[in-house]
């Protein structure tokens, strides 16, 4: 399954909750409750929201420590040791993708299988890094920014043609903002 | 403990007040309409049903975006003022002031916007608005930021002066917070949620329009002599300070609207407690310090900011959930509430707020922002939120103030048709939005690929009914505080 429908999933499945919650409540509105009852409703209110509490805190450490515990970013001051690494370069409104130690200007080709180190930075304003993968998802993304030299570490697993897009707003040529590159199968497919 | 009456001597307003009261409220109403013609307009065009220029549009985007933002700003500082008043001393030329200089601010920037043909959006990134390639001059750069700056000088102004009636009943910011009863004693019954409310939005909302005046000062030096640079790293950790707390401060002055008025609508008391002083201590800490969550892919940043900005948003949630979600459904299930249109929008603003919130905490968590940041999923989730739950807490307040001013049942059929229009278009164009970013279409673009246009098309729709149903909303709104008398008094009873 692609990661945003997974997203979307959860998303939508956590408004959900929340709207059988509310309907729970609207539907019961027109059934006014005495002044025992409403006593009654208080105290398993307060029972209720323990459980809930309970409930948001264990999802809140497990889901703190199933998305920290690998920290998802690379570490940006380390030699991340990639076999590919690629030198990208933002300006208004292009960019300029370069193998490293090759030339800019060939044709930028990756393999599957083996991690790309992607250094990324702006020769201008801040611009949106982001590979969207041939099902026009995006796969990975960091900014450009003027100044700094941020690390992608990505390693492809469906070869295919892949397209950067600029996703930080940069200007009046922003959306246009794009380029391409071919990932092949490790075998050369 | 907030009054049970519907509408109470102490919430009376003089003359000269209800022409300010009314000031806001119409302005406020109009701008949102205005706001979202052109949301719509943008809409229609990356919907490709109508074209409009790449330059022009995000001059469009830079509009919407300010004039949304500052116009929810200016109308829930007057939620905060219409019923802080009543518990500590505010000056009216501190609230007049923040209108004039908003107003000011708000032409400063259409000049920049429409005549000097800005278009750095709202939350500009440096070097923009000044740097390198661009469609307008740094002098339209420059009325802009200046245009910023009245509207923050004009907030200042009214939050010290809240800070001082504050400190003057309190004795300080901290007693105002009810931090004396956090661990132990008594808590004051009488002590008003809109004092701690309030007391947290001043605290928190100074310190991101100070951070943000800092943004727009290095900025207007840049402009004035462009050889000076700064840190783009550290400008944008302000800008988003600034950004981050100035619309946060808006949701949590809007939501004095439902802790003042949710009880008298239900009838039933809704006392202050422990956990509600405990919810806002936290959320005056987190939202202080949540921004970098905008950040996470600044890979530059520092670990532990990035670590900070995934589990403040996480536990962002918690005040939200248990305490005024929770709190309000306890208060109205079984109450007996009638369905007028101020409960009406009320319940929908707590849902939007409550809803609104699970993307926009997903997409706080660092792994998931690597594939949703800056797609639609962001003006997916923070349109769910502003549209469908600050809003109607705005429109929930002026309801009920005409309902004050005019014999009139809050329930006509215009405003039965009226409500759930605004509740479908809000729907449709949120999810639209929502879906749209799931299949990663990009935000803040002029143009889209054929692949992203049926999403824009559905939420085109959205728009559409929002507008019709706001546009009724307004009409309704400032008829009803025009025409009624200043003299006329309350009338109804209090269910």
């Amino acid at each position: 399954m692609v990661y945003q429908d997974v997203v979307w999933a959860v998303s939508l499945a956590g408004m959900s909750l929340i709207t059988l919650g509310f309907l729970y409540v609207i539907v019961h509105v027109g059934r006014p409750a005495d002044a025992s009852a409403v006593r009654d409703i208080q105290r398993r209110s307060s029972r209720w929201r323990l459980v809930l509490f309970v409930v948001l805190l264990i999802g809140f450490f497990a889901a703190s420590y199933a998305t920290l515990h690998r920290f998802p970013i690379p570490a940006q001051n380390a030699t991340l040791g990639a076999q590919q690494v690629v030198r990208a370069v933002g300006r208004q409104w292009s960019w300029q993708l370069a193998v490293e130690g090759q030339p800019p200007g060939n044709p930028l080709r990756l393999v599957t299988g083996s991690p790309v180190e992607f250094h990324v930075t702006s020769a201008d304003v801040n611009h949106g890094f982001a590979i969207y993968a041939p099902d026009g998802r995006v796969a990975i993304q960091t900014q450009a920014m003027p100044g700094f030299d941020n690390k992608v570490l990505y390693t492809f697993t469906v070869p295919g043609h892949y397209k950067v897009m600029c996703l930080e707003y940069c200007g009046v040529g922003h959306a246009p903002m794009a380029t391409e590159f071919e990932v092949t199968g490790a075998t050369g497919g | 403990m907030a009054t049970m009456t519907l509408y109470p001597d102490d919430e009376r307003l003089s003359a000269t007040e209800r022409a300010v009261f009314d000031l806001y409220a119409v302005s406020a109403v109009v701008l949102f309409v205005l706001m979202m013609l052109i949301g719509l307009l943008m809409r229609t065009a990356q919907g490709n049903w109508m074209s409009i220029p790449p330059d022009l549009f995000y001059q469009l985007l830079s509009m919407h975006g300010t004039g949304m933002v500052g116009t929810m700003g200016m109308i829930t500082t007057a939620v905060m003022w219409f019923f802080l008043r009543k518990y500590v001393k505010l000056h009216l030329w501190a609230f007049v002031a923040n209108f004039v200089l908003f107003l000011f601010g708000a032409l400063c920037i259409i000049g920049a916007i429409f005549v000097g043909n800005y278009g750095a959006l709202w939350t500009f990134l440096y070097p923009l608005p000044v740097a390198l390639a661009k469609t307008w001059s740094n002098g339209a750069a420059a009325w802009f930021l200046l245009g910023y700056l009245l509207i923050g000088v004009g907030m200042l102004l009214f939050y010290l002066d809240a800070a001082l009636g504050l400190i003057g009943r309190f004795g300080n910011l901290g007693r105002a917070l009810g931090l004396q009863w956090l661990l132990s004693g008594d808590i004051d019954p009488d002590h008003p949620k809109t004092v701690v409310a309030s007391t947290m939005v001043i605290i928190a909302n100074v310190l991101g329009i100070l951070a943000g005046a800092v943004v727009l000062v290095l900025s207007l030096v840049s402009a004035a002599n462009p050889e000076i640079t700064f840190n783009a790293l550290v400008m944008k950790n302000l800008t988003y300070w600034f950004g981050h707390m100035y619309i946060n401060a808006t949701i949590y002055m809007a939501v004095i609207a439902l802790y003042e008025l949710l009880p008298r609508y239900t009838g039933r008391p809704y006392p202050i407690t422990r956990p509600f002083l405990w919810s806002w201590a936290a959320s005056c800490v987190f939202v202080i310090v949540v921004f970098p969550h905008h950040l996470l892919m600044d890979y530059a940043q520092p670990r532990w900011v990035s670590i900070i900005g995934q589990v403040v948003s996480h536990g962002a949630g918690f005040p939200v959930f248990l305490v005024t979600t929770w709190g309000v459904l306890t208060n109205i299930h079984r109450s007996g509430m009638r369905w007028t249109m101020p409960s009406r929008l009320m319940v929908l603003a707590m849902f939007g707020w409550a809803a609104g919130i699970v993307p926009a905490m997903l997409d706080g968590t660092i792994a998931i922002n690597r594939v949703m940041h800056n797609t639609q999923w962001v003006p997916g989730h923070f349109h769910f939120y502003l549209l469908l739950g600050v809003l109607p807490m705005t429109l929930a307040l002026l309801y009920h103030v005409i309902g004050s001013r005019e014999q009139t049942t809050l329930d006509s059929s215009a405003d039965r048709v009226g409500f759930p229009l605004y509740l479908l278009g809000g729907l449709i164009f949120t999810f639209a939005f929502l879906d749209a970013g799931r299949m990663s279409v990009a935000r803040r673009m002029a143009t889209h690929l054929p692949e992203w246009r049926g999403t824009d098309q559905v939420g085109t729709i959205g728009a559409l009914l929002l507008v019709l149903a706001m546009l009724y909303f307004a009409m309704r709104i400032a008829i009803g505080l025009l025409r009624v008398k200043p003299d006329a008094g309350p009338r109804h009873a209090a269910r």
